[in-house]
């Protein structure tokens, strides 16, 4: 059966526009004429899928959402089946941090230092009411008002605590972001520089 | 109860006794008294008050100058209950002071520094008085009623936290001299523990220091889940502060609300259907099981063990399956209310409730076969991390850990609510006080709520699930209690009302306080790597102790 491979594009240029893709094209299909199977396409797709589908978390569980994620690695939900199951009690190790329950004002600084120690890219959960305004504990002395006064937030999911499926959602619209960005080429690091440059002024 | 108040009337040369009695009754007590009568309770031969089941302090406002400390004692002998109150002189700095009784109750000495930290009350002779859940420099106290919202703002500098800590002793004269005690000498070596540790069962934190692999110390250090919740409670009508019960130790979600929901339901006069009654109590022991299935998960893989987390979590899904059915939540119920519970119980409950049982009563041994007889467990748990009653007595430690020291503290079968006067069941008591026999309370505990529904399930009556209640409820002046058997041990509701629609003080007895405090106790001359099997057989809840 013949294979047909989808064309090498760059994100910003169609394939059409590249002078000489044909002998590319031509290439992959006397390739897979003669057995040697090949795709085309482009190195931040093949990165991406990758990196999509092995998201490891740093757990940061403080209250009740944690019992949730908790349900999550067991059997019944097993996120495992998304690449999920893999979480890291080490900063260094992780890619994601998913935000678990309420943080207070002593924590504050506790999941801003982990957020600075973690290697980029990396990428912020918010899970549940308290970490997206500070829930039902708005108006307390010592809750923080929604985690993304302090650290960059990717995605929200709401609840108290969300539902499994709620989790599922989430992460999986962080798998989507992760695969629409661009790891090679140098673009997207220099938005993220001038983001952190205006988020230090502020 | 009269004969127990001619007595302390006896110890007061002081001042005398004066009896309070809007709600409870309240012995007030003077200063000057305190010490002696809280020793002589303690030490009485017939019914020693050897239990300090609370110590709440009250701000009774800056226009009568003066902070209020509640002291709840109970005997662990008979189950008399006995309330006092002392008041201090003043609200400054030289007034707001009390003599100290962690001399006598050890569980005062953490309760003690919560009064410090929320009220701003000095304990004249406590040999620690640091902050307990806030910074070390947060300005104020939270929980005075003249206390600025705006007088902090949000540090994002890491923290550091001192070595030494402030005693205070009144000089003969009547002036106060501080003087410095060690936490931790130079020389000690400390190991950091939390509070970000996927084994301290939430974000609790344990400055631990280490004389080769052998503990020496623990400092516990709290607040980084203090959510200022008694304070919130000050600005919420009763109806709303239900909503923040189930979020204080989510395992014991019903229980926490069915506590505030009697509290409130007593000071009111309110009289519940006994169709609540039964499906109150049902789903108290469901949720209990629900949380024994979680420590048993939990203190499995703390202990390196993954498939008993698999098991556990395969029969705590059911029961969430079954609360989702009839309250619509799986781990935040929002189901008692004043007055009964939200919604009738689904059709279907009764039937599910049976299956699950019988599900459970026929897999159990599975449980027992994969890690209760295994060698390994047996080795790691056995005769490790031993509490005296003693000591658990002194500490407050109630729950599965006291009962396990040999403590019969099991506030369903000493001072009964609900139904559990009426149901069979087994107080389950082990003497050993070691990890194992903590372990081994909880898995026979499971048993005997199964045994507790099945005798209530078939015979739910007809009624009303809910008595109409107004929204906006005003409660008679006064102080009321209600306490229940929480999935970790005693939980308990204190509350003072002035007759306005929002409490004048809402507090809660955390279950786990007392059993954080008790791991430099039980953890001391004991190996680290033992420290996380002890903590998980503990078995805390970190959000019901900052509260």
């Amino acid at each position: 059966m013949e294979m047909k491979h989808k064309l090498p594009g760059v994100k910003d240029m169609p394939a059409e526009e590249f002078g000489n893709n044909d002998y590319l094209l031509r290439m992959a299909e006397e390739l897979n004429r003669d057995g040697a199977g090949i795709v085309l396409g482009t190195m931040d797709e093949l990165i991406n899928w990758g990196r999509s589908n092995s998201l490891w978390s740093l757990t940061f569980g403080t209250s009740c959402c944690a019992i949730e994620f908790m349900a999550l690695g067991a059997a019944r939900y097993d996120m495992a089946r998304f690449g999920f199951e893999v979480t890291r009690n080490s900063p260094r190790q992780a890619d994601m941090i998913m935000v678990l329950g309420t943080i207070t004002w002593r924590m504050a600084p506790v999941l801003k230092r982990l957020y600075d120690q973690m290697a980029e890219p990396k990428y912020v959960i918010a899970v549940g009411g308290c970490t997206i305004s500070g829930g039902p504990f708005r108006g307390s002395y010592h809750v923080v008002e929604g985690i993304d006064k302090i650290v960059p937030v990717d995605v929200y999911i709401p609840g108290c605590p969300p539902r499994p499926e709620a989790f599922f959602y989430g992460m999986m619209q962080l798998q989507r972001k992760i695969k629409m960005e661009r790891f090679l080429g140098g673009r997207n690091r220099k938005e993220k520089e001038s983001e952190n440059a205006k988020s230090d002024g502020e | 109860m009269m004969e127990m108040e001619e007595k302390i009337k006896q110890w007061c040369p002081a001042g005398g006794l004066r009896v309070e009695e809007s709600g409870e009754r309240v012995l007030v007590v003077m200063a000057d008294d305190l010490e002696n009568v809280c020793r002589r309770l303690h030490d009485d031969t017939e019914e020693p008050m050897d239990y300090l089941r609370d110590l709440v302090g009250v701000d009774n406002g800056p226009e009568t100058g003066t902070l209020s400390v509640f002291y709840q004692l109970e005997s662990a002998r008979t189950g008399r209950r006995l309330m006092l109150r002392c008041d201090t002189r003043g609200r400054d700095a030289e007034g707001a002071l009390l003599p100290t009784v962690s001399g006598i109750w050890h569980t005062a000495e953490i309760k003690e520094r919560e009064a410090w930290d929320l009220l701003g009350i000095r304990f004249v002779g406590h040999p620690d008085m640091r902050r307990l859940y806030l910074r070390e420099n947060w300005n104020g106290h939270p929980l005075r009623k003249d206390y600025d919202m705006n007088s902090n703002v949000l540090d994002l500098e890491a923290e550091t936290n001192a070595d030494v800590t402030e005693e205070f002793d009144l000089m003969a004269d009547g002036t106060l001299r501080g003087h410095e005690n060690v936490v931790f000498n130079p020389d000690d070596f400390v190991v950091n523990i939390g509070p970000q540790h996927p084994s301290t069962h939430g974000v609790l934190r344990m400055r631990t220091a280490l004389d080769g692999e052998m503990v020496k110390k623990i400092d516990p250090v709290l607040g980084y889940i203090h959510r200022g919740i008694e304070k919130m409670n000050e600005r919420l009508t009763y109806p709303q502060t239900l909503a923040l019960t189930d979020r204080l130790d989510y395992l014991s979600a019903h229980q926490n609300r069915h506590a505030l929901c009697m509290c409130i339901e007593q000071a009111a006069g309110i009289e519940v259907s006994r169709r609540v009654q039964f499906i109150r109590t049902i789903m108290d022991e469901l949720q209990r099981i629900d949380s024994h299935l979680l420590f048993y998960s939990c203190l499995a893989m703390d202990m390196g063990a993954l498939t008993p987390f698999f098991y556990g979590f395969r029969e705590r899904e059911m029961i969430l399956d079954i609360f989702e059915e009839t309250t619509g939540g799986r781990l935040i119920q929002n189901y008692n209310v004043i007055g009964g519970v939200q919604a009738d119980i689904h059709p279907g409950f009764v039937s599910s409730v049976k299956k699950f049982i019988t599900h459970l009563r026929g897999i159990i041994h599975e449980y027992h076969e994969i890690f209760t007889g295994n060698v390994i467990a047996r080795t790691r748990l056995q005769g490790v991390g031993v509490l005296s009653r003693e000591d658990a007595i002194s500490l407050g430690a109630t729950g599965g850990t006291g009962r396990a020291s040999g403590w019969a503290n099991d506030v369903r079968k000493h001072h009964p609510y609900a139904l559990y006067g009426e149901v069979d069941f087994r107080e389950i008591v082990y003497t050993e006080g070691d990890s194992f026999a903590r372990y081994m309370v909880r898995m026979d505990e499971i048993m005997e709520s199964c045994h507790i529904i099945e005798q209530l399930i078939d015979n739910i009556p007809e009624g009303e699930f809910r008595v109409k209640v107004r929204p906006v409820l005003k409660l008679p002046e006064g102080v009321y209690t209600a306490s229940v058997e929480a999935s970790r041990g005693e939980f308990g509701v204190f509350l003072v009302s002035r007759g306005d629609k929002v409490p004048y003080r809402l507090h809660y007895r955390s279950t786990g306080l007392p059993l954080v405090h008790a791991m430099d106790t039980v953890c001391r001359g004991g190996k680290i790597a033992d420290l996380i099997a002890i903590g998980g057989t503990l078995d805390f809840v970190i959000p019901d102790i900052d509260r």
